[in-house]
């Protein structure tokens, strides 16, 4: 694989070392520092950092405008996008927007439904699916056309990453999944956090086993546990989450205020477990609310320093 | 047994409870009974399986009309009893005739009759 | 069919006080079947009015007429000759036969009976279940005979999302994953490669989207 972007995460995946991606939540109001801030704080440890887009449905500072901010301090970002809230004309329309900020990574996602967050009321829209958001973003930045058919002037050029949960359901078509995005033309993909992680190495030996690993850059998704009742919170409430029980037991059993220290030992494991699976090629440390802790989390997961300039 | 039940009450005898249709039990409210009662069967009794149930169904979809018009929910309702049970048959008269007595006149009588 | 649901009493009875005379009009096809406005359903509103009405010392009259149809001309003009004498008609037709009422009586007012819901099946009495959104494209032959569109609750054509938990949906435990199904049904077939082809960005103007829709048949037409 050879670079096709200026995206920086690119080129360190390119290049053969381990990226590390997080990602934040923009604020429910209009004060950027509740964005910046936590950038700041993440910034020296990752390569880039996502930013959600209105997350779990519930209305927040756009996407768009956050990565705005980190690019104004010189921090890679992510754009989250999701087929939920746009027609083909608001997707397009967005990506040219981060593209004439050289935003050079997205992430093209169905998005929850809206029943979960503060408009269980509103539309949804599902013009295009996750799948064909990819298409389009692969469109646009490799033929410079619109989904329309017309020239576009100065097309993007995005880095296009997509989700996989290898822990829903049906398991058998999570990897025919994954290989469909592929073909839809994703290049790197950001997993559910993974705490199951036989299930996970098990669906890396299937795409293995198909050769996917050489096609498509997969970061495995980590969230350290708060506490255990987050943990069963995870396990019981998310939709799509696998924890097992022995996760769960684990946080249980030790005394509320050393929870959060065993949730970023859990995640630190998994780290360390996961790089020795072949194909995995990154990190995503989502660490929800809790930002402070990524840095510990990537220097005790044996992440740090990052790559300087490359 | 010879058992005495209230003589106000107009017995209409059906094969099964499951014969009876919402719209019945409508009209004879729109003609001036002051409440309605069904006896069935004991549920799990019925002779022709579930009749039984679709008339306390039905019994409940006549409770919210007539609540929500103003008629009140509880001038009708439903007994469950096995045929060899004459107190229990007694015992439902007196017990509907009393809370209905309690509620007054249908008051579609008494608009009727101002009508009139 | 098309899937309707009784409106609240309540509701009709704020759309008719102040009328004298009014038409309760039944349809004898679909909202039959969903036991939403026929012959039954009309008998029962119209008895409840009376009686609401009555208490309230408001003398309202009220026929009620189930027709075969509301949605075809021939049945509407059933009633043409009688329509004078009603000062408004609540029409316990799916919103198809209330608009063609409207649009057929138009100096009488019209009022919904019911709530009109989807195009589905009866899945056990008393429990209706979507099935179809007249896309106007059908794409069943793609996806084993379920469809996405009208079952998946983000519609997605290249589904499952990360939401399918044990074959139910993220929104609900009571909905099934269509996706799901679509693989289910795909094993059975011996089809299961056909998951891999990525269903095409949908052409959506023969939808909603495309505003009010028309099919016209030269061939049937006279």
């Amino acid at each position: 694989m050879s670079t096709k972007t200026p995206s920086r995460l690119e080129k360190i995946l390119d290049s053969g070392q381990l990226a590390v991606t997080s990602e934040c939540g923009p604020p429910r109001g209009s004060d950027p520092e509740a964005i910046t801030k936590k950038a700041e704080i993440i910034k020296d440890h990752v390569d880039a950092i996502n930013i959600t887009d209105n997350q779990t449905s519930v209305t927040r500072l756009s996407s768009l405008a956050a990565c705005i901010h980190l690019k104004l301090m010189g921090i890679e970002s992510t754009l989250q996008m999701v087929v939920r809230d746009r027609n083909r004309i608001a997707l397009q329309s967005d990506i040219l927007g981060a593209a004439s900020f050289d935003i050079h990574n997205i992430l093209c996602l169905s998005g929850d439904h809206q029943m979960f967050g503060d408009s269980p009321q509103g539309q949804n829209v599902f013009d295009l699916d996750s799948m064909q958001l990819i298409q389009t973003v692969r469109l646009m930045r490799d033929e410079g056309k619109f989904l329309g058919g017309d020239d576009i002037k100065r097309p993007p050029k995005m880095f296009v990453g997509a989700a996989a949960n290898p822990f829903a359901d049906p398991f058998e078509i999570r990897v025919p999944r994954l290989a469909k995005k592929i073909a839809a033309g994703v290049e790197f993909i950001q997993t559910q956090c993974i705490y199951n992680l036989d299930k996970f190495e098990l669906w890396m030996k299937e795409a293995r086993d198909r050769g996917l690993h050489e096609k498509v850059y997969i970061l495995a998704g980590v969230t350290p546990f708060k506490s255990a009742g987050m943990a069963k919170y995870m396990k019981n409430r998310v939709p799509g989450m696998d924890v097992p029980d022995e996760v769960v037991k684990r946080m249980a059993g030790v005394p509320k205020e050393n929870q959060p220290e065993e949730g970023i030992d859990i995640c630190v494991e998994t780290i360390q477990r996961l790089k020795e699976c072949e194909g995995v090629r990154g990190f995503h440390v989502m660490a929800i609310e809790w930002e402070e802790k990524v840095p510990e989390i990537v220097e005790r997961g044996g992440l740090y320093p990052r790559p300087e300039d490359l | 047994m010879r058992l005495q039940y209230p003589s106000n009450i107009n017995i209409i005898k059906l094969p099964c409870t499951g014969k009876i249709d919402l719209i019945h039990l409508l009209r004879s409210f729109e003609k001036g009974a002051d409440g309605v009662y069904v006896v069935g069967c004991l549920e799990g009794a019925c002779q022709f399986t579930s009749g039984n149930i679709r008339a306390r169904k039905r019994v409940e979809q006549a409770q919210e009309i007539l609540e929500k018009i103003g008629i009140g929910g509880e001038r009708v309702r439903m007994f469950n009893l096995s045929s060899s049970e004459a107190p229990h048959f007694v015992q439902a008269a007196v017990e509907m005739t009393e809370n209905i007595r309690d509620m007054g006149p249908n008051p579609i009588k008494t608009a009727m009759q101002k009508a009139a | 069919m098309i899937v309707a649901d009784k409106k609240p009493i309540e509701e009709i009875i704020d759309m008719v006080k102040g009328y004298r005379k009014i038409l309760i009009l039944g349809c004898n096809e679909c909202v039959t079947v969903c036991e939403a406005g026929g012959k039954k359903e009309v008998a029962v509103l119209a008895s409840a009015l009376r009686m609401y009405f009555m208490n309230e010392g408001t003398k309202i009259e009220m026929d009620e007429i189930t027709l075969e149809r509301q949605c075809d001309h021939e049945y509407l003009e059933e009633i043409r000759n009688s329509m004078d004498q009603y000062d408004a008609v609540v029409s316990l037709a799916c919103g198809v036969g209330v608009q063609f009422m409207a649009e057929k009586y138009f100096g009488s007012p019209i009022y919904p009976g019911v709530n009109t819901c989807f195009m589905g099946v009866t899945e056990e009495r008393g429990v209706w279940s979507e099935r179809c959104q007249g896309c106007g494209q059908c794409i069943l032959d793609r996806t084993a005979g379920i469809c996405p569109i009208s079952r998946c609750a983000k519609r997605l054509l290249n589904g499952p999302c990360g939401g399918s938990t044990k074959g139910k949906c993220e929104i609900s435990k009571d909905l099934d994953c269509a996706w799901q199904i679509i693989i289910d049904r795909l094993k059975e077939l011996d089809r299961l490669d056909d998951y891999e082809e990525i269903a095409p960005i949908k052409d959506w103007s023969t939808e909603r989207a495309g505003g009010p829709r028309k099919v016209v048949r030269e061939d049937v037409r006279q």
